[in-house]
């Protein structure tokens, strides 16, 4: 009885979570422009986002700061928690607190502490904005994860490199690096992840030369429905399911091995 | 130790990206919260308090409030899904539990506004429920759900129900059974263990769920614009509005500075809980 409950309360809250989803995918396929309305299946919509040149390069710009905020997150924030883990350094505890004001600081707030700095060093809104930004944001995620792996593994390996003479560097990459790896492919993962669904950071630090997903897309559903956003909501989620299977096939090969 | 130059890279590295990305542009945004506005520079001296007087104005002051009440509306549905669901997650094994929050992250590859789009497919008067609700006859006429405080509540509670159940989860994680077998022994029943073992130690939990829940909900001006329609529902439609439309940027500023106030107060309680938590030896040292 206790388990039907479960089983039924779990199934309510992912209904919620996939619904939509499932709308958006179910209609991407529709003949007719409304899901309730089926026509038939249909590639239509899809031919008509890949003819509708400023949503594709959106979207193109979208996958690519993802990527690139992603990585450069990844080994930024894997660098940081390595310095805080190993390193007594001068405002170190001021470090930790500036990534935690990151990680708990409303969207908004971080939106405009962008915008602003931006804006007070010259630095123009589009491309390198977005870049910086995104890689901000996710820094404390990646910090967290490294952090947090570095945390349950032995010192006196390290030591011992250090004592036959190893330099900080080559310990790095000999013994810390394959230590940290699964951590920091996760990091990468969760960093791809967060930068793909932003929408409000974006929306403050993009320029009029490099539009990306979330700002494109707002212009075409502030009014009415637009199919090709269904067609996008779709590849997008391929798309990543994708790399995320691809990249967990490859973890467990490098475990195994 | 020695100065290896890779050691002293990335603590430079830390410090500076640190500095430059979150430090300075907070410390402007504080400033620019007490400058005067100006259409050419954006924002000049003298310094005025101007920009906090106004909030106080009742436009604005309405707009404030209505968006703690939305805001606090869709934490507390956050909450009510999300700590049965942590707490069922929780008790799952690693694998199990592993999948389920694997489940929660893929709806954010379709980005959150495009989910947004979505809810509005199915709240509106052609949507898929009041198709539903009209196909099974429970309904003539489709119901006005989407541009109400309904709708608003309904998508701030869907983009952020994932925030609020993975800190739960951890929570639920850390917590110690053996607290509550010892409950159980003593003769403790379920509602007594619940109140007096479980709730107090996964506080820390609810505390961080909420903080990250309750003001990132005030900021979402997408979700007002698309499923409120075209009124100024939430704290965030004002702060955009200021910087991108009508660039004052003093009285955006203003906002923004308490809103992180609001968020200092919200941390304070979540160490206040922590250390409770601490108190009762029912966790290890828990920092972060």
């Amino acid at each position: 009885m206790i388990r039907i409950f479960k089983s039924g309360f779990l199934g309510l809250i992912f209904l919620y979570l996939y619904l939509p989803i499932l709308v958006l995918v179910v209609n991407s396929f529709n003949e007719s422009k409304y899901g309730y309305d089926w026509k038939g299946f249909s590639w239509r919509w899809y031919e008509k986002l890949w003819n509708n040149d400023a949503l594709m390069d959106a979207f193109g710009n979208s996958l690519l700061i993802a990527c690139l905020s992603a990585t450069a997150a990844t080994v930024i924030g894997a660098l940081m928690a390595l310095a805080i883990y190993r390193y007594k350094f001068p405002l170190k505890k001021t470090a930790g607190s500036l990534l935690f004001v990151v990680m708990m600081s409303p969207d908004i707030v971080l939106a405009i502490t962008f915008l602003v700095i931006f804006i007070a060093l010259g630095i123009q809104l589009g491309f390198w904005s977005l870049l910086i930004a995104h890689i901000t944001f996710c820094l404390p995620f990646v910090v967290i994860t490294v952090y947090a792996q570095l945390k349950g593994f032995d010192d006196n390996l390290l030591e011992a490199a250090q004592d036959l003479g190893a330099s900080e560097s080559r310990i790095f990459r000999l013994i810390i690096l394959p230590i940290i790896l699964p951590a920091v492919i996760s990091g990468w993962l969760l960093s791809f992840t967060l930068s793909l669904d932003d929408v409000i950071i974006s929306s403050f630090v993009t320029g009029p030369g490099f539009e990306i997903l979330p700002i494109r897309v707002f212009s075409m559903v502030k009014v009415g429905i637009s199919p090709e956003v269904n067609v996008l909501a779709t590849v997008l989620l391929f798309i990543s399911l994708t790399l995320v299977t691809v990249v967990t096939l490859l973890m467990k090969r490098k475990t195994e091995a | 130790m020695s100065q290896s130059p890779f050691r002293r890279f990335i603590i430079i590295l830390t410090l500076a990206w640190l500095a430059l990305f979150v430090l300075a542009p907070h410390f402007l945004v504080v400033l620019t919260s007490v400058m005067t506005p100006d259409s050419e520079h954006l924002a000049v001296w003298p310094m005025t308090l101007d920009a906090y007087a106004r909030i106080w104005e009742p436009l604005y002051a309405d707009v404030f409030w209505q968006s703690l009440a939305l805001s606090a509306k869709a934490t507390l549905i956050c909450l009510l899904l999300g700590y049965p669901f942590a707490y069922i997650v929780a008790k799952m094994s690693p694998a199990w539990r592993a999948f389920m929050m694997f489940l929660m992250i893929i709806p954010f590859w379709t980005n959150s506004l495009i989910r947004t789009y979505a809810i509005k497919l199915l709240l509106g008067n052609k949507g898929l429920f009041n198709w539903v609700l009209e196909a099974i006859g429970v309904i003539d006429a489709p119901i006005q759900m989407i541009y109400t405080e309904f709708a608003v509540v309904f998508g701030l509670t869907y983009i952020l129900l994932p925030f609020m159940a993975l800190p739960l989860i951890s929570s639920f994680d850390k917590l110690d059974k053996d607290l509550i077998e010892a409950g159980h022994d003593l003769g403790a029943g379920f509602w007594q263990r619940f109140y007096h073992i479980v709730l107090p130690l996964t506080m820390p939990g609810v505390v961080a769920g909420c903080l990250i829940v309750f003001l990132p909900a005030m900021g979402m001006f997408y979700v007002a614009d698309l499923l409120g329609g075209a009124k100024n529902l939430l704290l965030g439609n004002i702060i955009k509005n200021q910087f991108l439309v009508v660039r004052d940027w003093p009285f955006g500023s203003a906002f923004s500075v308490t809103l992180i106030v609001i968020m200092g107060m919200m941390l304070w309680l979540y160490y206040a809980a922590n250390k409770k938590v601490q108190r009762m030896g029912g966790l290890d040292d828990q920092n972060l």
